[in-house]
């Protein structure tokens, strides 16, 4: 095993070069292409999870026209759905993907601390994705618990995949814990310790500054997922008590005693509302960066947006029982944590206003990636402000069961992250594989999928003030709901099928990129950051060369007063730029 | 939750007790020349990577043993608890564990001192003694076991097996580090900074896990 600081070495030939195909592609301890393998996997589970949702909206669109879509595998749909998006898209193509390739060539090492950690990382990543997926062939099927796989009904007869799919869904999460272990300790260690001459914390782009916290919070939160998976294991496998109440089940005393579901939801919330942020704050950073760059304008505040990451990671803690109104707690706690959730919308909404305050007088260049992160600060703010509604516990106790919840939460935490994901992917894309991409396709793929989510999501808010319920099946006949919500879930439907078809535009744009993409500059965005500034491009193994850089300055140069170009790399030592120089900023 | 909660606070406030010494009043809009001697990071040179990934670590571990533990103290409010009268056996096993931290601790001054001589009977006695915790926590349990005390007969005995089981599962770990640390030292592979440093970071871990199981051990006593 490889424990020395690779990145502190300053001469390519000490580096292990990787000579053939399998050490360079398959088994790289290259940050680069260790991102890559997670961005792959993460993308193509990601596909997977929403061709689920498309199954799950044929049927409440349609309802009972399909014979392939029954109860069972509808609940099915629905909760493998929920987690590949959370953890196994969003969370590794953050953190390993984004998170690998960026954090070392951002600060300016040669690589993460721990390479072979960092592999062993992507291949325990891997094991756990398999173990998921196999759980869709094992007799009974993949758990149809739902995400949030709440005992007693995740192990109780009646609940699809009972027999394998709860226990491999649970070792899944278990291995998946390990490897995002592994990654979060080099990603910790490596921003802490890697770090080039003159790059301060407080010179590091907001990108890393995202990363960095989110996998702090990672860290600290995931343990409570193991050890909730763990227990629930223990229940379902041992026949302990920690989780299962004394029930019976179809008549019969399955043996269980006294033990409390409501400990699980503490647990898994715990674990569940720092999950949000772990991945929302990634793309806070990315946002910020991308807004910049583009906009050709320096971040506004940017001591404000760090300590805006560092409150909102501290606030995530202790608010995770919103999640947990509805379950009968003593109002005085519903109390605090009303009061913790609105609280965390204050850093929240500040970096809102940077963002807008940033595009104010700038230099805006409406690129692809500038219109997803323009996109991002339109959605996300629309997800937070009816974050503030179902914050609050007497607004939340009515809606919590109905469809505005589900809008509110793809609205924060699977358009906005998604809409990042896609800005960084073409903003990098340039780096990553040195060529350019297509423009116009890139604006098709953002106008179909930025117009595509509101046409589903806004008429979902209207169905939730309605009382449409969620989680059902079918909506059988009520008389609260007037026939015309069927008309809207079928509008919804066709919306949300329009969404995903229009994704293959991006991966048109890949296909065309890597086979006819013109070859793209070093530096297309004329951005300041020092992935940009590698002697090759793209970067080669052990990214810079023969010299590390040395940081000068902050990642934000843009537009300066004075000087001929409007960007300032941060290796530019200060006596090449203009003396006397003032270009605002914050005093 | 309240443990899991203070447990957290505290890793958090010391984090943000030196994020905020390194961004108090910078101006980070303000370029600079740098030096040619400054260090790469700002905790000073390569040694210390291995013990910041260390650090990060215990936290983690941390994290998972408070989130269990506050589990216990809401399981235990619950009516069906009955408390666990605990085996003899565990207050061997807890002398051993001192005495494998104390073996140690002296192997790890013996390696700073440079005295390589010490290295060997150091760590095999760690080595034998940590052995005999681990295998003392399987007696325990088979004890437990003869007795009719088992995983489901009560919750109280579960969070026992539980505990014991992760806290073990945890000394394994610490084992296959040490058990590469005197392989090389056996081998005669050892260079002198390496093989120091491999031993100082496993006494820290081994101080920490005999913190813990101290911890429990009290837990598990007192409940």
């Amino acid at each position: 095993m490889s424990y020395v600081a690779i990145a502190d070495r300053d001469h390519e030939q000490e580096h292990h070069d990787p000579q053939s195909f399998i050490s360079k592609y398959i088994w790289s301890q290259d940050h680069k292409v260790i991102a890559i393998q997670y961005g792959i996997t993460a993308v193509f589970v990601g596909l997977i999870a929403l061709g689920l949702s498309a199954m799950m909206r044929l049927q409440l669109g349609f309802p009972d026209q399909f014979s392939f879509i029954n109860p069972e595998n509808y609940y099915q749909f629905v909760t493998m759905h929920g987690m590949i998006m959370v953890i196994y898209l969003l969370t590794a193509l953050f953190l390993g993907g984004f998170g690998n390739y960026l954090i070392p060539l951002m600060c300016g090492s040669r690589d993460m601390v721990f390479p072979f950690l960092n592999m062993l990382s992507y291949w325990v990543y891997l094991l756990s994705v398999i173990i998921l997926l196999i759980s869709f062939f094992v007799p009974g099927g993949s758990t149809g618990a739902g995400w949030t796989l709440y005992p007693p009904q995740a192990i109780m007869q009646g609940t699809p995949g009972i027999e394998w799919g709860i226990l491999l869904m649970l070792a899944s999460l278990g291995v998946f814990i390990v490897a995002f272990t592994m990654g979060g300790l080099n990603y910790v260690t490596t921003v802490l310790q890697a770090r080039c001459k003159g790059m301060t914390l407080m010179r590091m782009p907001l990108s890393v500054w995202g990363i960095f916290i989110a996998t702090i919070l990672g860290l600290l939160a995931f343990p409570a997922l193991l050890v909730s998976a763990i227990m629930m294991i223990f229940d379902k496998t041992l026949m302990t008590s920690f989780f299962m109440p004394a029930i019976s089940s179809m008549g019969t005393d399955p043996g269980y005693t006294g033990g409390s579901p409501i400990l699980f939801q503490h647990l898994f919330w715990f674990f569940g509302h720092p999950e949000v942020y772990i991945v929302a704050l990634p793309a806070f950073g990315i946002v910020s960066d991308l807004l910049s760059t583009h906009a050709r304008k320096n971040i506004f505040g940017y001591r404000m947006m760090v300590w805006a990451i560092i409150a909102i990671g501290g606030l995530s803690f202790v608010v995770w029982a919103h999640h947990m109104y509805v379950s009968g707690m003593n109002p005085y706690f519903g109390f605090f944590f009303a009061t913790t959730t609105l609280i965390i919308a204050v850093p929240t909404a500040l970096k809102v206003y940077n963002w807008v305050l940033t595009l104010w007088e700038g230099n805006i260049h409406l690129r692809v990636p500038m219109l997803f992160s323009i996109g991002f600060v339109f959605t996300f703010i629309h997800g937070g402000l009816t974050g503030l509604f179902l914050g609050n516990v007497t607004i939340d106790l009515p809606l919590s069961d109905t469809y505005f919840v589900v809008a509110h939460f793809h609205m924060v935490m699977g358009v906005s992250p998604v809409l990042v994901v896609f800005g960084a992917i073409y903003h990098w894309w340039p780096k990553i594989s040195g060529r350019m991409y297509n423009e116009t396709l890139g604006k098709w793929h953002f106008w179909m999928t930025f117009l595509g989510t509101y046409s589903i999501y806004l008429p979902m808010h209207y169905l939730g003030f309605q009382g449409v319920p969620r989680r059902y099946f079918s909506m059988g006949n009520t008389e609260f709901m007037p026939a015309s919500a069927q008309d809207l879930n079928a509008w919804i439907t066709m919306s949300a099928l329009f969404v995903a078809a229009t994704q293959l535009l991006f991966f048109a744009n890949i296909i065309w990129s890597l086979t006819r993409g013109p070859k793209s500059d070093p530096n297309p965005w004329d951005a300041t950051t020092l992935e940009w500034q590698t002697p090759d491009h793209p970067p080669k193994h052990g990214n810079w060369g023969h010299d590390l850089p040395v940081c000068h300055r902050w990642a934000y140069d843009y537009s300066v007063p004075g000087y001929e170009d409007d960007f300032i790399p941060q290796n530019v030592p200060a006596d090449k730029a203009p003396a006397g120089r003032d270009h605002g900023g914050e005093d | 939750m309240e443990i899991g909660l203070i447990t957290l606070a505290i890793i958090l406030a010391s984090l943000l007790g030196w994020l905020l010494k390194q961004s108090f009043n910078t101006q980070p809009w303000v370029a600079d020349e740098v030096s040619a001697t400054a260090h790469h990071g700002p905790l000073g040179d390569e040694s210390n990577t291995r013990l910041i990934a260390l650090m990060t670590l215990l936290a983690v571990v941390t994290s998972f043993f408070a989130l269990i533990l506050s589990a216990y103290a809401l399981r235990m409010e619950l009516g069906d608890w009955v408390p666990m009268t605990e085996p003899q056996m565990l207050w061997t096993n807890t002398a051993m564990l001192i005495l494998a931290s104390v073996a140690f601790q002296w192997t790890r001054n013996a390696a700073v001192k440079g005295r390589a001589s010490r290295l060997k009977p150091g760590l095999i006695a760690t080595g034998l003694l940590t052995t005999a915790f681990v295998v003392g926590q399987f007696l325990a349990w088979q004890e437990l076991r003869a007795n009719g005390q088992f995983m489901t007969v009560n919750p109280s005995n579960a969070f026992f097996y539980f505990l014991t089981g992760a806290h073990a599962v945890h000394i394994l770990g610490g084992m296959y580090v040490w058990a590469r640390a005197t392989t090389r030292v056996l081998l005669g592979k050892a260079e002198g900074s390496a093989i120091r440093r491999s031993i100082e970071l496993c006494t820290i871990y081994w101080h920490f896990l005999l913190v813990v199981w101290l911890i429990l051990f009290g837990l598990l006593l007192s409940t």
